[in-house]
């Protein structure tokens, strides 16, 4: 175990859904309370397992470490190769971490299907620690692709009204790009002289042609994923449909697949391209940040408005990365991690809702802090968060990233920070509309505050956005090595 | 002439299998009433001997035996070995489903047998006339198993679409070999490539020759726009008889499109590739689409196949080793999952239900959960999803077309994939998200056979498990394919 801990955390989860799932067979609830507390027990267990890699991480090194590497496919060159670096680190964690949370989230919620729910969950959580870990192309799409399956059913067969439309939509969307990186990536196999090695890769010299459309290809899977303006509109249908749970981790790690295949893929490979397009990303960046946020505003729908501010959210990352300067890059990857914590704990508040008056609809609500002051409390929070107040994780990101857009344009600086008033807007607005104000109703005055179960959750997310607002060292120490290699990678052109 | 001149020993398993066959017609006729039973089993052990005995020797080189008629070359053994196990799987799957119509007779699992032994046939031919002989052999059984089913409107109607269809393409295969013989004066496919070899591929003769032979192969393999006769064959077959003809004749297609193009045309592949892309990507766009317009599950599988034959010419269009090697193994993953799509179709059918509409499988992971899931691998593999063996092999497929500089194929070859993608999710939908129509009681007053229910099992979850070997399969292609002599 001490020297395959990745493999470990890939397929101990996996594992752990099989048996869940064989254990919750049948009906009853003896057997779902089984199956719950089997996947707590093993998410928990994954957590811990998933520590000692930030304990026995060398932060002196950007070279990947934990490394695994065996023969997998000779014919093809493919091999199980597994490594990470300080970028997926504090992704596998929050991986890890969520996966928990989600657990507890649908404990009570979820009554039909118990067991394959919370293997659902399990499996995918392998599956993208998987795709963190892999430093060969084929596997890194097996796992970015198999995916897609659980979360495909997670929506499916647990979502709302339009959950149908919802869940293909968003199947054939990430499908669509993906495939073209595939191509992509068969490219590269065949100019790389037989290797899927991402490593090899990274110091393949490249002609700018290729180097664009590949460059192209990578932008059609890593955009849709993250999602960038104009391929999002897969994003707020599925967040809508999808239970708390599936909205969590879509929101919390799946659009971080985006931002990560930008940093794994796009901008070492493909270096030269990246600053011949930088112009494309960071407009469409700046689109996502500005016209996304005034979308927002407009939603009577608190998981849409959420699902808009995530957008905007991640065209805060996508900028980052695209000023290739280490403000711009280190903003992003907090960004990345503090918009985890955040997205996930809104849309948990929202499931917390919910699933007291099943209706996700602003104007159903009002006046719930007198009910529930405890939850109002935890609402509040989050949603300043969300708008960027100092002291938490959110503002963090933000600030990294336009003080590094200030270095390259005074201009763009000042369009991404138009985010801090739309931001505010919107969810003061929102916050302002559902917890304060006159009790709107009956229904709403009889509301019963959060309980242990939900205060849990709701704590764990808590304590990481304060921490991360306030002590970002940890974090940063960690990736630090890495986004400087990576800058100086950039840096040096690719070109024969 | 003697015997051990001959070698015969070279065509064991054929001599095998056709004395197997009539050993059996003569048992099921002569013996007591009611055997029907035994020559099924017979028949079955025929097939597992067969592929015993095809199997022998996998390592030794190539023979060719009564004077360059036969060859038995590691690429022969596989394919024959694949043709039988996959009949076998055939016979498993539709035993119940053939004894509640009163096609559980010995003469079908004769017919079957005989077809079997035409496939094998086709895929150690080395000769135009072998060649012939082994798909007329195939396709007039392959006729009679359709036809079997008589009482049945639309079998009948299928038997004579395929017939008049089938017969229509043997002529243009005829007319293209005795345009060949014409050219190279010979019949032998070395032979033909040694005087072809420096063939003119302007000159007339020479292309109206490849085209005929083409036309003949996209016909039997039913690549658009030949591919009219395959909706109307496999949806109107009984489905014991869809399954059996989905799954082994693909394996025969490919020794078809092997020995003639790869081996006897290999020299002309410049002229003889760009048509076979033409029809490629019409296949894969036209099965595709048309296949989301489906409401009859049988049907829809039969549009799924067409594209599916896209991908695996697109293989045989990249030519050169890597690509035949790639279609090798497209074409054996495909017709395992074939085979396995419609082993489901007949799990869930009983004798007053064929269970064969979309609609059926409303709710069916509610009412069989497990053969719900088993159908959903099926679906993701043919969608070519990973983790799945179906994404293996469109991997192969699109690298085999990558590294012959056909990057735009390639890329229209994956978009047409995504349209694929919908159909096969819409049935995971049906199965998973929607309710079901009928009361579960019916189902489970009738579940399947046990053999055919563990034959699925292993069918589909075997399409994810042999992931981690997947190396030696894909190894055995690329191997068998080096040492096809070409």
């Amino acid at each position: 175990m001490e020297n395959n801990l990745l493999s470990w955390l890939i397929w101990l989860p996996i594992l752990a859904g099989v048996l869940v799932v064989a254990a919750g067979r049948g009906e009853g609830e003896r057997r779902d309370a089984l199956a719950r507390r089997l996947a707590l027990g093993f998410s928990v267990a994954i957590f811990l397992l998933s520590v000692p890699l930030y304990t026995r991480f060398d932060t002196a090194t950007a070279a990947m470490q934990f490394g695994e590497h065996a023969v997998w496919v000779s014919a093809f060159n493919i091999h199980y190769s597994l490594g990470i670096d300080g970028i997926s680190l504090p992704l596998i964690l929050l991986t890890t971490l969520l996966t928990v949370v989600v657990v507890i989230a649908g404990w009570k919620v979820i009554t039909e299907r118990v067991a394959q729910y919370m293997a659902a969950f399990l499996i995918m959580e392998g599956l993208m620690i998987g795709v963190f870990a892999a430093l060969d192309a084929v596997l890194f799409y097996l796992f970015w692709e198999a995916m897609l399956i659980p979360m495909f059913l997670i929506i499916g067969i647990w979502g709302g009204p339009n959950r149908i439309y919802a869940t293909i939509k968003f199947f054939l969307y990430t499908l669509l790009g993906s495939l073209l990186m595939l191509v992509a990536l068969l490219y590269l196999y065949n100019a790389a002289g037989g290797s899927f090695s991402i490593l090899d890769y990274h110091a393949l010299k490249l002609a700018l042609a290729p180097q664009v459309l590949l460059f192209l290809a990578f932008f059609a899977a890593f955009a849709v994923k993250v999602p960038m303006f104009p391929v999002h509109t897969w994003l707020p249908d599925a967040h809508v449909e999808a239970p708390t749970g599936g909205s969590v981790i879509l929101a919390a790690i799946m659009l971080k697949m985006g931002g990560y295949g930008f940093i794994r893929f796009s901008l070492p490979i493909t270096p030269d391209a990246s600053i011949e397009l930088a112009w494309l990303m960071i407009t469409l960046s700046l689109i996502a940040v500005v016209y996304i946020a005034l979308v927002a505003l407009a939603q009577r729908d608190m998981k849409k408005l959420i699902a808009y501010s995530s957008i905007s959210h991640m065209g805060f990352v996508t900028l980052g990365l695209f000023l290739f300067n280490a403000h711009g890059a280190e903003g992003a990857m907090i960004q990345m991690i503090s918009h985890g914590f955040i997205s996930g704990a809104l849309f948990l508040c929202v499931g917390v809702l919910y699933d007291r008056l099943h209706s996700r609809m602003i104007a159903t609500y009002g006046g719930i802090a007198t009910p529930m002051p405890v939850f109002a409390g935890f609402v509040v929070l989050f949603a300043l968060a969300n708008a960027g107040l100092p002291a938490t994780s959110g503002f963090v990101g933000e600030f990294l990233v336009i003080l590094g857009a200030f270095r390259v344009n005074a201009w763009v600086a000042a369009i991404a920070a138009l985010t801090l008033i739309f931001g505010a807007a919107y969810t003061l607005w929102m916050v302002k509309r559902v917890i304060y104000g006159a009790v709107a109703s009956e229904q709403v005055a009889a509301l019963a505050d959060v309980d242990v179960r939900e205060t849990a959750f709701l704590s764990i997310l808590a304590v990481l956005v304060l921490l991360v607002g306030v002590w970002p060292n940890p974090l940063l120490e960690v990736m630090h090595a890495t986004i400087d290699n990576l800058l100086a990678h950039i840096a040096v052109s690719k070109l024969p | 002439m003697t015997f051990d001149s001959l070698k015969a020993a070279a065509a064991l398993p054929e001599i095998f299998i056709s004395l197997a066959a009539c050993a059996i017609l003569v048992l099921g006729v002569a013996g007591k009433k009611n055997n029907d039973t035994a020559c099924y089993w017979l028949s079955i052990a025929a097939l597992a001997v067969t592929a015993t005995l095809s199997g022998m020797d996998f390592a030794a080189g190539t023979v060719a035996a009564f004077n360059n008629l036969f060859i038995a070359d590691p690429l022969a053994k596989l394919l024959k070995i694949a043709v039988c196990l996959l009949s076998a799987g055939a016979f498993i799957y539709g035993r119940r489903y053939n004894r509640a119509r009163g096609i559980f007779t010995n003469e079908y699992y004769v017919l079957g047998l005989f077809a079997v032994a035409g496939m094998m046939v086709m895929a150690s031919a080395n000769h135009l006339l072998t060649l012939y002989l082994g798909l007329e052999l195939m396709s007039l059984c392959l006729y009679a198993m359709i036809a079997c089913y008589r009482d049945d409107k639309l079998a009948s109607e299928a038997a004579m679409k395929y017939f008049v269809l089938g017969a229509l393409a043997s002529s243009m295969l005829l007319y293209g070999m005795s345009l060949l013989y014409g050219l190279s004066g010979s019949l032998e496919l070395s032979a033909i490539r040694t005087a072809l070899a420096g063939a003119d591929h302007n000159n007339a003769a020479v292309a109206l020759a490849v085209v005929f032979i083409v036309v003949a192969l996209a016909f039997k393999l039913g690549a658009v726009p030949f591919h009219m006769w395959v909706p109307d064959v496999y949806h109107g077959s009984p489905t014991s008889t869809t399954a059996f003809l989905g799954a082994a004749p693909k394996i025969a297609a490919f020794a078809l499109v092997m020995r003639l193009l790869a081996g006897g045309l290999g020299d002309l592949f410049a002229l003889w590739q760009q048509m076979l892309l033409i029809l490629a990507i019409l296949s894969v766009a036209a099965g595709n689409i048309i296949a989301i317009a489906q409401t009859n599950l049988k049907r829809m599988l039969a549009y799924s196949t067409i594209s599916h034959m896209g991908f695996f010419l697109f293989g045989i269009a990249s030519g050169g080793a890597h690509g035949y090697s790639a279609s090798l193994f497209y074409v054996l993953i495909y017709s395992l999952m074939s085979l396995g799509a419609f082993g489901a179709i007949l799990c869930l059918t009983r004798a007053d239900h064929e269970s064969d509409r979309l609609t059926d499988l409303k709710g069916l992971s509610a009412r069989n959960p497990w053969v719900a899931f088993l159908l959903m691998i099926l679906m993701l593999s043919m969608a070519g999803i990973p983790p799945t063996a179906g994404f293996f092999a469109k991997l192969a497929v699109i690298q085999a077309l990558v590294r012959a500089e056909l990057v735009w194929v390639a890329v229209v070859a994956v978009l047409l994939a995504v349209v694929g993608a919908f159909y096969y999710l819409r049935v995971i939908k049906l199965m998973y998200f929607d309710a079901p129509e009928e009361q579960p009681e019916a189902a489970r007053a009738e579940p399947a056979p046990l053999d055919a229910r563990l034959l699925l099992t292993f069918n589909a979850l075997g399409i994810i498990a042999i992931l981690p070997w997947i190396d030696g399969l894909i190894s055995l292609c690329a191997d068998v394919i080096r040492r096809f002599a070409i």
